[in-house]
């Protein structure tokens, strides 16, 4: 109780450590992907160690915050939803090292006409992502502003969605010269990079009910 | 004998300690925002102070409504009170102390025969609707003030959590305050008169003999706090409304300013000062003024979640509750007086006996004020060794649960370090280990093929010899140091049946566990057949599979084509794959 104002002021810089982290993580993806796509590949594995690297790291951050919210029993009303917040965040990074662990593995081959296709579903896929780390951010602060940011998210990751399923339609009716393995092959990427967008989704509505939720 | 009367009083300060209680702290501890042994330190330390600092202003009204002068009818009076806040919460009732105890003294002045001051009881009735009614106001009032106030500041959710629980606790300091300078009226108001003349001197303060009655007061509800409170406590967050904590800051306070409002003279005063009519010092129902608070942040909300039907047994309450213990009281007093011949007030009554006892004698009224300042010093000092202990167990005791907790935090943490850095290692060794074992695997398999080959070589070569004997045959002349060279030849080379079954050997070792699937799979193959199965794994051509078995290419045909009817292969399937497979 004497030093909970101690203990507080640890927390909010290890939440704000965690945002960032993240946030980088969301970055490195998409840079990792478009070198994968112009061929950039030592390029393309410094990006994969990143990842990888801030992973564990927001993993680790994530396992003090929890520490601290039940040893000092911070915002006992709330504590559970926010740390729920916190691992479905955490989701959106565990998401995107898989991704770019899958392309280091199987090493699937794209074929130039879908290049930049897949290159765009990418960057709105990571924007959905940029856009609901700020709003997760601004919660703590100003619970009112999150609905404002979290339209952009639910924006983008539809429009990821479309293109998604363009990409899927061109390859299975537009690309005769494929093998049917390489279509599938390139279907799943495609549903994987879709993946980032929708567990940015999760996160966003997970926060417009804490909104309501904390909303005295 | 006058504790001993007094003993009802009591009784009826603990009930009041362990219900009302709950109000000031419920939500806070219900909630976990505070701790319930915090809760319970302040809320006793609180209720103390109220009660002696500020207890006098609500029984000087209580002693206008009825002034119960002989000890045994204040004792019978607070009792009826007690048994019916008693009975009325094991019915589940919405009970009030104060109505109760207001309710046993109309009862006492129906017994006496003392008039019923009309005017001092309606100012008491419209206070006790007036107390839910202001209850929700200031709460709508604080509430929008907290809410613009929270809107502006943009506090971090986790810090305004910090803010929130030293808030909860002074608020709940206040609350306590008040409920103690505001009830304990209630639970010694009645005894005032028949209070014996005592003076405390203790040099900073002294207390006369009213303030040690609201001393004593105090205690027992503080008592009534730390002994029955937590239960209390624990259900009344969910029972009234589901809380957050902003709210349940915004209804304490509310609640705690309109007791507050009902017992500071000061303020009275103040307000008579400035030419409006004074604020009457009554006591009011804590319960109430807390469900009225509940109610004006439920309007302010939309009205969701609000019961009605609870504003409707509170009002029930507001007609029962006195009838029900004016009723008891006259009857308790009648049974007193009459039975157990009891003085119950002074003065003339029809129905009073004049009988006396030894009760009647008791004093009623100081005769000689009675002056202690003896024991000052030591009184003092006593005490502040006390309070310096208490200080400093409560330090010991928080620093000491600080450590322990940060001790326990560091711990986890370092037990997940350590169990992360050990899982690491141990991947590592695995993965060495898998490592060095494929490297085996693959010598072995690289001796074997090199075994193999020198089998083929050995046996085109005595192939070469066969040709070469047969010429020799063919030759008329038969040459005797030629064939005994060939012979030489023969000899050397007939190692190479130890060759062979060393290489039987290798392929049994290497096809160890191979052997074993095969025949888990299908258990009816021959010991040829599962060797030919080996050499297939080897991906070797049916020619080199003859001359390592020492048949002709043909039966080496012949036995895969057994060996795939007993493996119930089709013609699509490949043998060989299958094989591998495996």
């Amino acid at each position: 109780m004497i030093r909970i104002f101690k203990t507080s002021k640890n927390v909010i810089l290890n939440i704000d450590e965690y945002f960032d982290t993240v946030e980088l993580g969301i970055l490195n993806f998409k840079e990792g992907i478009n070198n994968y796509l112009e061929g950039n590949l030592s390029e393309f594995e410094n990006n994969l160690d990143k990842v990888n690297k801030q992973e564990e790291s927001a993993d680790a951050i994530i396992r003090k915050i929890e520490n601290d919210f039940y040893v000092h029993s911070l915002m006992p009303n709330y504590s559970s939803d926010i740390l729920s917040l916190l691992e479905k965040t955490d989701d959106i990074i565990d998401k995107i090292k898989d991704n770019l662990s899958q392309f280091d593995v199987e090493d699937p081959y794209f074929p130039e006409d879908i290049k930049n296709d897949f290159s765009r579903l990418v960057s709105l896929s990571v924007k959905s992502a940029e856009n609901v780390i700020p709003a997760a951010r601004v919660f703590f602060t100003a619970p009112n502003l999150v609905k404002d940011k979290l339209q952009k998210v639910i924006f983008y990751e539809r429009e990821t969605e479309k293109l998604a399923t363009k990409i899927k339609r061109t390859l299975f009716k537009d690309m005769p010269f494929l093998k049917l393995s390489e279509k599938i092959h390139l279907r799943y990427f495609t549903l994987h990079v879709e993946q980032v967008a929708e567990a940015s989704k999760v996160v966003a509505k997970l926060l417009s009910s804490l909104v309501i939720k904390i909303k005295m | 004998m006058f504790l001993f009367f007094l003993s009802s009083g009591l009784f009826l300060g603990w009930s009041l300690g362990a219900n009302d209680a709950a109000n000031i702290f419920g939500s806070a501890v219900g909630s976990k925002m505070v701790k319930f042994s915090v809760a319970v330190i302040i809320a006793s330390i609180f209720v103390i102070l109220g009660a002696v600092l500020q207890g006098a202003g609500a029984s000087d009204t209580l002693g206008k409504l009825g002034s119960v002068n002989a000890i045994g009818g204040a004792f019978t009076v607070a009792l009826c009170a007690g048994v019916t806040v008693f009975w009325m919460t094991r019915l589940k009732l919405p009970i009030s102390t104060s109505q109760a105890i207001i309710g046993a003294i109309i009862g006492w002045n129906f017994y006496s025969g003392n008039t019923t001051d009309i005017t001092v009881l309606g100012k008491i009735v419209s206070t006790w609707v007036a107390g839910p009614i202001l209850g929700a106001i200031f709460a709508i009032l604080l509430y929008l003030l907290l809410k613009f106030f929270l809107e502006r500041s943009q506090i971090h959710l986790i810090k305004l959590d910090a803010y929130l629980k030293y808030a909860l606790l002074i608020i709940g300091a206040f609350g306590a305050y008040s409920l103690g300078a505001n009830n304990v009226a209630n639970v010694v108001g009645v005894f005032i008169p028949s209070v014996p003349d005592i003076y405390l001197d203790f040099g900073f303060f002294a207390l006369d003999g009213i303030q040690l009655l609201f001393l004593v007061g105090g205690i027992s509800i503080a008592v009534g706090i730390v002994t029955y409170s937590k239960k209390v406590m624990m259900t009344v967050g969910s029972d009234l409304m589901k809380l957050s904590a902003e709210a349940a800051l915004v209804i304490v306070l509310a609640h705690a300013m309109v007791l507050f409002i009902f017992s500071s003279s000061s303020l009275s005063n103040a307000i008579q000062s400035i030419g409006l009519p004074g604020i009457p010092l009554v006591p009011v129902s804590s319960s109430q003024a807390i469900v009225g608070a509940i109610m004006g942040v439920g309007l302010l909300k939309g009205g969701r979640g609000i019961k009605f039907n609870v504003l409707g047994r509170i009002s029930l309450g507001w007609i029962t509750t006195p009838i029900i213990a004016g009723f008891v009281s006259f009857v308790s007093l009648f049974f007193m007086d009459n039975v157990f011949k009891l003085q119950v007030f002074n003065g003339t009554n029809t129905a009073l006996k004049s009988a006396t006892t030894n009760l009647n004698n008791l004093p009623t009224s100081a005769e000689t004020a009675l002056n202690i300042n003896l024991f000052q010093p030591l009184l003092y000092t006593i005490i502040i060794i006390l309070i310096a202990v208490i200080i400093v167990l409560a330090l010991k005791l928080t620093s000491d649960k600080l450590h322990s907790k940060d001790e326990q935090s560091t711990d986890i943490v370092r037990k997940y370090k350590t169990q992360e850095a050990f899982l690491k290692t141990e991947l590592t060794k695995v993965n060495s280990e898998n490592a060095e074992l494929e490297k085996e695997i693959e010598f072995k398999r690289k001796e074997q093929m090199n075994i193999a080959l020198s089998i083929i070589q050995k046996n085109r070569f005595l192939e070469k010899l066969r040709t070469k004997i047969d010429a020799i045959i063919n030759k008329s002349d038969t040459n005797q140091e030629e064939l005994s060279n060939l012979k030489k030849l023969i000899v050397e080379n007939l190692s190479i049946d130890k060759e062979r079954q060393r290489f039987n050997i290798y392929i049994n070792e290497l096809n160890r566990d191979f052997y074993f699937r095969l025949l888990n799979r299908y258990p009816n193959l021959t010991e040829n057949e599962q060797h030919l199965c080996a050499l297939v794994r080897l991906n070797l051509s049916s020619k080199d599979m003859a001359s390592i078995l020492n048949i002709s290419t043909k039966s080496v045909e012949v036995n895969r084509h057994r060996l795939r009817k007993k493996m119930h292969l089709k013609r699509e399937n490949n043998l060989s794959e299958i094989i591998s497979k495996l």
